[in-house]
């Protein structure tokens, strides 16, 4: 059947809410589609907290922040999107708090401020309470407040309906998405005058992840598949402390209340590496420090794995700071961080890298302000580019909130001003049916269990396209990729029932894994320098005379691809060399 | 190598095909610090595809996973196999909640559940305009919701309550835990308004005070207390409308 509405925003996490909410407050009818319900969302697992230059704590600038937004992504992230986020984020609190979000308190009865990776006073000089939080339940607490403000506005949500693929017209203008209902087996065509993706991050594209098993990335798979770009996936944020052999994340919030990395030899490593910061140091050299102490054989008794040590925090710190983490790894490792130093490794995290768009989240084909008419991203599934080549910690649902409501807002305009329904082609829902069709009649003669070929993606991403990488390992992902795009077509789905077939979208999303999986290693290996989160050990060093720029990636969905280049926005803060 | 293998039991329903609910058993390998949701999925990916769950975070803040193991209801991905079974052979089982409607297998229809969440005004009511910047709460203003601000809507506790399976009707731990979490804001003008909703016969007068709901909750939230605290919000609030 077919759903008409003014706004249709696919995703339920934190920006698709905020975009929502803000769409709808600004006047216009509004869908949300999500293959989740919206408090299964991944943002809930956001834990240590979201910055802004509130000074509750301690004197603090947007124009700080900006620049250590700046200089935590190695220079190329946009100065203009970057600015526009900073000076937003007081403002965007004010209303987080406003509609109801618990915010931890001061003495003072003001929001709450701690220290977290990368953010400094006054430039660089010394780390500086920033970082708002609910606890390190932050990202749950936002997430359910914003599902409750939806809910009273009358937000008409579309639960456990995955969206496939989007609607473009022959003149290049969206006209809606294609969405798959998880409980009838029916597919159904959203015909809107805007289309917002929210659909997340990938990190299930890599064996050891801190992401949810919803996060297969599937927006950026159906961006490829429309012809679409997508910019600067070479740059993956792994966050150094997963849970060993988990990867569950222990939030950096225990960093910024004084825990302590140690190898080993119990030494507090990060000293060495970021002689001012120390272990508040941003996430992509302190994750590229433990792989060092690793490599050189100071990973904890031999294995591959250091410790996270918070057992000299008062208890009263774990327990109303940091409860969750501490119960993570009481829950999982049998650890009580009271009393052990907790195991942890680098695990996969974010994506900086994702759909192009600008801060009002419209999606761009490749110059900017070439817009695709009524399409827009935002959120881990956007590259604005914000974060450029690593995010910093509380970085993240900032972008979320603040980039959800420009775009919400950005929408609503659009279609105040008579931004009408572009038609919809004869039949929209062709390709999806045929997808579905192929895939529910592969058997298992000439196919194999989805788990197979996810499991191989995984491994293939993890060994060659993670922390380090050189042009052999990145060779090899490709070359793997290659034989696993043709086993993705033929894996066997066992579950042929209409009804509530989960074995048919897992399918179907490790089909969208390998699409942009590709354009991770292959972005990669195009990138023959080191910056950021990309580390190469065939090109240690940074390269601004040839890569101090974005990168897109351009697909025909059958590994045949090409790179364009974007020019990178710079404002005030002219590239320097990136020491902490 | 894993270090034993365990009997999985788990309570299957395609309303598709299937006349009714049924066991089917699968043997799988497992470790004590497995969770529970792990073997599920060693099921699913590597026995029967056709099985059919929820789940994402797989680590207890999505609220996906809730479901009845080895008869109470836990979420499977924040349960070990060492709190389980003592060892090689033994079994666990896996059914839904109870006192939903399954949708398949593992899979309850929360239609009902969400319902019941939208009827008590779940969001902030204020008077007034609001102040240019954050609405000042003190620590100790913030500590009488906190634990309320916790709950991740998995149904557990919902559907371990005798007044649930009694009453379809009933609101339910849940959506009175959040009414509870908004009425007790120090921010929050519309307590009236909730109050009317849940000082009524399929409301709080129906919680027995039995904690089946502390018990069930996979945050150890300590709903009871909560919710007499919003009971004796309501026979207060009602106290002050007679005189």
């Amino acid at each position: 059947m077919t759903f008409e509405h003014d706004v249709v925003v696919v995703g339920a996490g934190g920006s698709g809410l905020m975009a929502a909410l803000y769409a709808r407050e600004g006047g216009a009818d509004v869908g949300v589609v999500s293959k989740l319900h919206p408090l299964r969302s991944h943002t809930g697992a956001a834990q240590g907290g979201i910055a802004a230059s509130l000074g509750n704590e301690e004197e603090d600038h947007w124009l700080w922040h900006a620049f250590d937004t700046v200089k935590g992504s190695d220079y190329v992230g946009d100065q203009d999107a970057i600015e526009a986020l900073c000076k937003d984020a007081p403002r965007t609190i004010v209303e987080l708090e406003h509609y109801g979000v618990p915010f931890s308190r001061n003495e003072e009865g003001t929001i709450s401020q701690r220290r977290f990776g990368g953010h400094t006073r006054n430039f660089g000089e010394a780390p500086v309470k920033r970082s708002c939080h609910a606890a390190d339940r932050t990202g749950h607490t936002i997430l359910h407040t914003l599902y409750d403000q939806c809910t009273k506005q009358g937000v008409r949500f579309y639960d456990e309906f995955q969206v496939l693929d989007l609607i473009m017209t022959e003149d290049g203008e969206c006209a809606g998405v294609v969405a798959y209902e998880i409980l009838t087996g029916e597919i159904h065509t959203f015909h809107a005058k805007q289309v917002c993706f929210a659909t997340g991050g990938y990190g299930r594209a890599f064996e050891t992840t801190s992401n949810a098993h919803a996060g297969t990335g599937d927006g950026m798979g159906i961006m490829l598949r429309n012809g679409i770009p997508l910019e600067d996936m070479e740059f993956v944020q792994f966050h150094p402390t997963g849970l060993y052999r988990l990867g569950i994340l222990i939030t950096e919030g225990a960093r910024g209340e004084g825990g302590i990395l140690r190898n080993s030899d119990g030494e507090r490593f990060m000293e060495r590496y970021a002689p001012t910061v120390k272990d508040l140091a941003p996430r992509d050299l302190v994750s590229q420090c433990i792989y060092q102490e690793i490599r050189e054989g100071r990973g904890v008794q031999g294995e591959n794995y250091v410790h996270l040590d918070l057992t000299h925090l008062d208890n009263a710190i774990l327990d109303k700071k940091l409860p969750e983490v501490t119960e993570f790894s009481r829950t999982y490792m049998g650890v009580d961080p009271k009393e052990e130093p907790i195991p942890v490794v680098p695990t996969c995290h974010y994506a900086m890298g994702g759909i192009p768009a600008n801060e009002d989240g419209h999606v761009e084909m490749g110059e900017r302000g070439e817009y695709v008419p009524g399409l827009y991203a935002v959120g881990e599934c956007a590259c604005v580019s914000i974060h450029g080549a690593n995010r910093l910690g509380t970085n993240a649902l900032l972008e979320l909130v603040v980039m959800g409501r420009r775009t919400g807002i950005e929408m609503a305009k659009q279609v105040r001003q008579g931004k009408d329904y572009a038609p919809l082609p004869e039949t929209p829902e062709d390709d999806t049916r045929t997808m579905l069709d192929d895939l529910l009649s592969n058997t298992r003669d000439e196919g194999e269990p989805i788990v197979n070929v996810r499991s191989e993606l995984q491994e293939t991403m993890m060994e060659n396209v993670s922390v380090f990488r050189n042009d052999d390992t990145l060779s090899t992902a490709l070359n793997d990729l290659q034989g696993l795009r043709k086993r993705a077509k033929n894996v066997v789905v066992d579950d042929k029932s209409k009804r509530f077939n989960t074995d048919l979208m897992d399918a179907v999303e490790v089909g969208f894994m390998v699409d942009y999986a590709e354009a991770i290693a292959g972005g990669a290996r195009n990138r023959t320098e080191s910056r950021g989160a990309h580390s190469r050990e065939d090109y240690e060093e940074r390269n601004d005379e040839d890569w101090l720029k974005h990168t897109l990636f351009h697909s025909d969905g059958n590994g045949n691809y090409e790179f364009d280049d974007k020019e990178v926005v710079i404002t005030r803060f002219e590239p320097k060399e990136r020491s902490y | 190598m894993a270090e034993m293998q365990l009997n999985i039991e788990i309570k299957r329903y395609n309303p598709e095909d299937d006349d009714g609910p049924h066991w089917e058993s699968y043997e799988v390998p497992a470790d004590p610090l497995d969770s529970a949701l792990s073997l599920l999925l060693h099921v699913k990916w590597h026995i029967d595809g056709t099985l059919s769950l929820r789940k994402s975070c797989a680590h207890g803040i999505c609220g996906s996973d809730a479901m009845q193991i080895n008869g109470e209801n836990k979420l499977a991905c924040s349960v070990l196999v060492q709190d389980l079974v003592d060892g090689d052979g033994d079994t666990i089982t896996y059914a839904p909640l109870p006192s939903a409607p399954v949708v398949k297998d593992l899979i309850i229809d929360q239609s009902r559940f969400f319902e019941k969440y939208r009827e008590v005004k779940p969001w902030l009511i204020t008077d007034g305009p609001a102040p240019e910047r954050e609405r000042e709460q003190s620590p100790e203003e913030h500590a009488m919701i906190e634990d309320a601000t916790k709950c991740i809507m998995c149904g557990a506790c919902t559907h371990a309550c005798p007044s649930t399976w009694a009453d379809p009707d009933y609101l339910g731990p849940a959506a009175m835990l959040k009414a509870y979490r908004y009425t007790f804001d120090s921010r929050d003008d519309g307590a009236e308004e909730r109050l009317d909703v849940v000082d009524s016969p399929d409301g709080l007068w129906k919680c027995y005070t039995i904690f089946n709901c502390n018990e069930a909750c996979p945050k150890d939230i300590d709903i009871t207390r909560w919710l007499s605290a919003l009971k004796r919000r309501a026979a207060t609030s009602q106290a002050s409308t007679k005189a």
